[in-house]
């Protein structure tokens, strides 16, 4: 069983929003939203200030509760790789996964349903990366399987110091970033 | 110095959720006082008030019928794919909320109508025949009458509590991260229920029965808003933020204003006064205590959208 998720160098990343572009252009996000975004968060004293980029989306978490609390079980986990899904038949646009998500990742669709980051498992699925990962000019973003010791992102976190966000929400994100 | 800027900028999510809008405050305020009346029409029917004539076990079920409806609308109102309403009935899903509070509210129309049945409307029994014989019969099994009572009082129950864990089970808002909540909104339906069975009512001994019950339900309530706020206070850093937002923040004049003074120290007063028989019995206080209820539910919905996790580094 696979467990798909991400690995982010936030040394890296420059917030050049290419990863947002290709998303969008690439999942037909509406005009006006974004399934993934960059953020900035700065802090410290002058002059030891701190910076970090990232590059942020969907956490695909292994304990969604956007899954649990879903009435009609569209909030889904895939097949391949536990990636988190919504089933656009299915969502009857009731908001209770986006009040449950403490990212804020997820956004209802201009069609009515909710909508956010699939890992681009349409991509995935045919052994390519995802479209953000796919553009980044840096080099950023690495995808792989957590449950595969020799991946790629496994090693990337033997190696290095990493956080994720808000694991005290207990949610078990699938999403690393590289400090 | 901490500062985060992101380039997020979804509708209805950024800079401040506000997904649930007017809706879903009224449904739960019209769930909560269905929960309410149930509760009181039921104990009516077990304490076997039903032989007085103009008792409110009477005419209570219709009205919760109709409230119901109207607040399932307003449910329907918020969704944003409505069309796939029926989705909700062809599954079960176990971990959801909403989910169980979807069937709940199917199974609470088959014992309103079997509480109706009690005292069906003429037109029902000229148009049906065999209603009649269905209330015979029912008004002939005390035993079965006071086994609908404590069903309904269950089920009433099971609304009124089903309200508050729905915005409970939602742990990203911090401020509704509280195992209180569900008490919050079952004890508030109670009241803002009495509330409006006291003004309605026809029978005098109800009528004071339900005002002595309303200042308990308010003096409980004022008991577990404390609880409520001290039980976030004392609980992680962003469920005091969120606290913080009723008490002296964004929400906090509203909340103290509408919810503590004209919902229920007023009226309770009021209330307090008119049962010792220092002043008349008055439809203010009552209609202060539904208005307190339904802004209690708008400001709790508003203000656990504003209040969230800082995923910071």
């Amino acid at each position: 069983m696979a467990r798909y998720g991400m690995v982010i160098d936030t040394r890296k990343c420059v917030g050049c929003q290419d990863c947002v572009i290709a998303c969008q252009a690439e999942n037909n996000v509406p005009e006006g939203f974004c399934r993934d975004w960059i953020t900035t968060e700065s802090q410290g004293k002058f002059p030891t200030l701190q910076l970090e980029i990232r590059t942020e989306r969907c956490n695909h978490c292994t304990d969604a509760p956007c899954v649990s609390c879903c009435p009609t079980g569209a909030s889904h986990y895939h097949d391949v790789g536990g990636v988190v899904l919504v089933n656009h038949n299915e969502c009857i646009g009731c908001k209770a996964c986006i009040s449950s998500c403490p990212y804020d990742a997820r956004y209802i669709h201009p069609e009515g349903y909710v909508d956010k980051c699939t890992f681009c498992i349409h991509r995935v699925e045919k052994g390519q990366d995802p479209a953000c990962v796919s553009v980044c000019p840096t080099h950023c973003m690495y995808f792989g399987d957590f449950d595969d010791p020799n991946s790629k992102v496994n090693k990337l976190l033997e190696s290095r110091k990493h956080h994720s966000l808000i694991p005290e929400a207990g949610t078990k994100p699938n999403i690393y970033y590289l400090i | 110095m901490l500062e985060i800027t992101t380039t997020r900028h979804n509708h209805m999510i950024d800079p401040i959720l506000s997904v649930w809008g007017w809706e879903i405050p009224v449904y739960l305020f019209l769930g909560g006082m269905v929960a309410g009346m149930m509760l009181i029409s039921g104990y009516f029917l077990f304490k076997g008030r039903y032989k007085e004539t103009n008792c409110s076990c009477y005419y209570l079920p219709i009205m919760s019928l109709v409230l119901l409806s109207v607040g399932m609308f307003a449910l329907f109102l918020d969704l944003e794919h409505k069309l796939y309403v029926w989705r909700l009935y062809t599954t079960f899903q176990v971990t959801s909320a909403m989910s169980w509070g979807s069937w709940i509210l199917i199974l609470v129309y088959p014992i309103l109508l079997a509480n109706m049945l009690m005292s069906p409307h003429k037109l029902i029994v000229e148009k049906v025949p065999i209603v009649k014989k269905w209330q015979e019969y029912l008004l002939s099994k005390p035993l079965l009458i006071k086994n609908l009572g404590v069903v309904t009082m269950f089920f009433g129950a099971g609304i009124g509590l089903y309200t508050g864990v729905l915005l409970s089970s939602l742990g990203a808002r911090p401020l509704w991260s509280s195992a209180v909540l569900w008490l919050l909104f079952l004890i508030s339906g109670l009241s803002g229920a009495a509330a409006f069975v006291h003004v309605i009512a026809k029978n005098v001994y109800e009528r004071e029965l339900l005002a002595k019950a309303d200042n308990a339900f308010l003096i409980i309530e004022l008991f577990i808003i404390a609880l409520f706020i001290i039980g976030l206070k004392t609980a992680t850093e962003v469920q005091a933020h969120a606290a913080d937002l009723l008490l002296f923040g964004e929400f906090a004049s509203s909340f103290w204003v509408f919810v503590i003074g004209i919902g229920i120290i007023i009226p309770l007063i009021i209330q307090l006064l008119a049962v010792n028989h220092k002043i008349h019995h008055t439809p203010i206080a009552p209609l202060l205590v539904i208005i307190g209820g339904l802004i209690l539910r708008f400001i709790i919905v508003a203000a656990g959208q504003y209040s969230h996790w800082f995923a910071l580094n």
